[in-house]
């Protein structure tokens, strides 16, 4: 085992997968020659050529299109979109044609492709470095959407889906990349370095696509979680001495639902914390399917701490993340009840 | 400048020149001659051919002569294959217009006057190349002989057809006959082409793509994208650009713009471009051949603006006597594609009026004898039709779990 950062992880999880596979191409804005402005590419244009990995034109859509182009024709793009704030252009693309391609066509046509793209705030990014859009990707049939929280996981997890015969959302938190983060922002920055959970294989390894990860086991409630409010959690229920079972989901979809109803079944309590906006959130997919599923096991309401229902602010940074004060507030009011 | 000198700003919003209850007159619309426009090499430096962005490449002259530096040597049998192909089209669709009306199926689209623009491209591609098509090119399917039947079967929607009942009619799909699964997003599909190309580039293959649009959707986002990175990777892809004048109630002039062709859009790209007459099938043929050439020498990609004109309705939902004249398409100076390639053939001593009338009536027969056959499977309303087990296939390569719930909640 060797600590890496999850830029190393995911760095290392192209480089793996280009070196199997002659048909995994790797671009995106900046990715080539540069390496990528967060270096998850760096070194694979001289490595593995220019026609293997690739700076393009700033078009999402484009980037977007042209790798379903490649996807159906038999190669396995990895496409970089810099930012998650900036897939919009290419949502169309991602919506009504690679999530479609392989019912539409009855299987004829497929879209084995994979879309990475820097998520999540935390890191004062603002209206348009901080978003968490992994609802608009869930809610869309066809699609699997990954958000992995450590670097393990990311490797694991990002060559499953270059693997994986379906179209996969990699959604990657950025708050993630050189260290966890559990909210605590006024307190230094630990590296995966100097962290045990940045421990990973250094071969190539599988981490499956649909599992999600127990992080803490605990009896008094369930926190379904994942991307940096997986390591807040965490935090909130060790600050605040709670029995919290902290799940880190993993793959938004498709869901280990087994897992989640598991875990409440035997709590009793659900709480759901996510970065992202409230309203028509992946949480209330979440609070749905524990509610339908768990119903008489249930001793208080599944509860959501999740970001306000506003754009994502600059100054208000930590009043609008959701930290380890808020995460653990919400913690105690779901015992207290 | 004070206020009162200054100039009250106008919004300006493009109109046809003739609405309904207009006589249509487009004898003011430049029609070079046939033979006119000359025939670069394919490795033609795009600046030296700005022109033919600007002008109509046409080879077949008023007395159905071929003539000029476009004039391919095409056998009298392949030029035969092509006035089948179309009359196949037309036939085709009027038989599918028919079923819709009858209630056979939901929804259907026509290629009237169009027909020599699908049916013209198709025979200068190879096996294992893509056409990445709108709604309006099934001539690739007929000209690459695809099954009449199954083409039947996808318009009904029934157990025969190839998509399982997922899609609106008309929305075929064949890799083997190399046509890509069709959208109903615009110009989706534009980029798409591109992005194939380049993969056959990546991989050092052979094979070429075909992007298509419509003159309409060269508005949306796609059309730009496709060809920054078809110019930036030279990618081996042909634009094509079907500029039938309309779409659905939109004339032509909103989409362009104050762009003097739809053609002269490539200049910006440097990617070359002709324009050509799309109801003279042996001037698609020939441009058809030059930019696939071009592609396949890793020259690099072309874009080709099809002049031509949708005859029909834009499609079973629509009345296009609410928004242009009914005499439009018969003052349209360009003509008829089937008469056209007739009269050719003719003049060559190659047809006759006597095997036009019997090869129509044979065609009509054949598409006839499909239609049974198809409709013996069923249609959308009767017959057997796909399972709604079916239904929840294909989404994934595997069956997700909640997929497998709900199929079976539904009962399946």
């Amino acid at each position: 085992m060797a600590r890496m950062t999850m830029i190393e992880a995911i760095r290392s999880a192209h480089d793996l997968a280009m070196e199997r596979d002659p048909t995994v191409v790797v671009f995106g804005q900046d990715v080539g020659f540069f390496g990528g402005v967060f270096r998850c590419t760096a070194g694979l244009q001289q490595k593995y050529g220019k026609a293997r990995c690739f700076d393009t034109p700033i078009s999402e859509l484009g980037i977007v299109g042209t790798a379903i182009g490649m996807a159906a024709y038999g190669l396995k793009p990895c496409v970089e979109i810099q930012f998650a704030d900036y897939m919009y252009p290419a949502y169309d693309q991602i919506v009504s044609e690679a999530a479609r391609l392989r019912y539409r066509s009855a299987g004829e046509f497929t879209c084995p492709l994979v879309i990475r793209m820097p998520t999540g705030g935390g890191i004062y990014g603002a209206q348009t470095h901080s978003q968490s859009p992994e609802a608009l990707f869930t809610h869309v049939t066809g699609l699997k959407t990954v958000v992995p929280s450590t670097p393990a996981d990311a490797k694991g997890l990002l060559l499953s889906a270059i693997e994986d015969p379906d179209p996969v959302i990699f959604l990657e938190p950025k708050r993630l990349y050189n260290g966890p983060f559990d909210g605590h922002h006024d307190r230094p920055i630990v590296s995966w370095k100097n962290h045990d959970l940045g421990e990973v294989e250094p071969g190539y390894h599988l981490t499956p696509l649909g599992q999600a990860a127990v992080r803490r086991i605990g009896q008094a409630l369930t926190v379904l979680a994942y991307g940096t409010m997986v390591h807040v959690a965490l935090a909130a229920a060790e600050e605040n001495g709670i029995d919290a079972e902290v799940i880190d989901l993993r793959t938004l979809l498709p869901l280990d639902l087994d897992t989640i109803v598991a875990s409440v079944r035997k709590t009793g309590r659900c709480l759901v914390v996510h970065e992202a906006t409230l309203t028509g959130g992946y949480g209330a997919e979440l609070a749905a399917l524990v509610q339908s599923n768990c119903f008489f096991s249930l001793e208080v309401p599944v509860q959501r701490v999740t970001g306000w229902d506003t754009p994502y602010p600059h100054a208000q940074e930590w009043d609008y993340f959701p930290g380890p004060a808020r995460v653990g507030r919400a913690m105690k009011q779901l015992l207290e009840t | 400048m004070t206020e009162e000198t200054s100039v009250r700003l106008q919004l300006s919003i493009p109109e046809p020149e003739f609405r309904p209850g207009d006589t249509p007159d487009f004898s003011r619309v430049p029609i070079p001659q046939a033979g006119a426009v000359r025939r670069p090499p394919v490795d033609v430096n795009p600046e030296d051919i700005r022109d033919l962005a600007f002008t109509i490449i046409r080879v077949l002259d008023r007395k159905g002569e071929a003539v000029g530096p476009w004039a391919e040597d095409l056998t009298p049998d392949e030029l035969r294959k092509g006035l089948r192909d179309m009359l196949t089209l037309r036939a085709y669709d009027a038989r599918m217009l028919m079923a819709q009306r009858q209630g056979k199926t939901s929804f259907y689209m026509q290629h009237l006057g169009e027909e020599a623009v699908s049916c013209g491209f198709q025979p200068e591609l190879k096996p294992g190349d893509m056409n990445f098509p709108t709604y309006r090119q099934a001539g690739l399917l007929i000209a690459s002989g695809y099954p009449l039947v199954k083409m039947m079967c996808q318009v009904y929607s029934n157990a025969g057809d190839p998509a399982h009942g997922r899609q609106l009619p008309v929305f075929y799909s064949s890799r083997e006959h190399g046509f890509f699964s069709i959208s109903g997003n615009l110009a989706t599909q534009y980029t798409q082409a591109v992005g194939w190309a380049m993969a056959s580039a990546i991989m050092g293959d052979r094979k070429i793509a075909a992007g298509w649009i419509g003159e309409g959707a060269t508005a949306e986002n796609d059309f730009h994208a496709a060809l920054v990175f078809a110019s930036t990777y030279k990618a081996p892809v042909v634009l094509n650009i079907v500029n039938n004048q309309w779409a659905i109630s939109t004339f032509q002039g909103i989409a362009r713009g104050g762009s003097g062709t739809f053609a002269a859009r490539g200049h910006g790209f440097g990617i070359p471009a002709l324009r050509v007459d799309g109801n003279d099938y042996l001037a698609v043929r020939a441009v058809a051949r030059w930019a696939t050439e071009r592609a396949r020498a890793n020259l690099g990609p072309t874009l080709v603006e099809y002049v031509t004109y949708r005859v029909a309705a834009h499609s079973t939902s629509d009345d296009p006597t609410a928004y242009r004249p009914k005499e439009e398409s018969s003052a349209w100076p360009l003509g008829d594609p089937i008469l056209r390639l007739k009269g050719h053939l003719i003049a060559r001593g190659e047809w006759s009026e006597e095997r036009h009338a019997q090869a129509e009536a044979e065609i009509m027969e054949t598409v006839i004898a499909a239609q049974r056959e198809a409709e013996a499977i069923g249609t959308l309303q009767t017959g057997r039709k796909p399972s709604p087990r079916d239904m929840f296939e294909d989404v994934y390569a595997t069956m997700p779990p909640h997929l497998l719930r709900q199929r079976h909640e539904a009962g399946y």
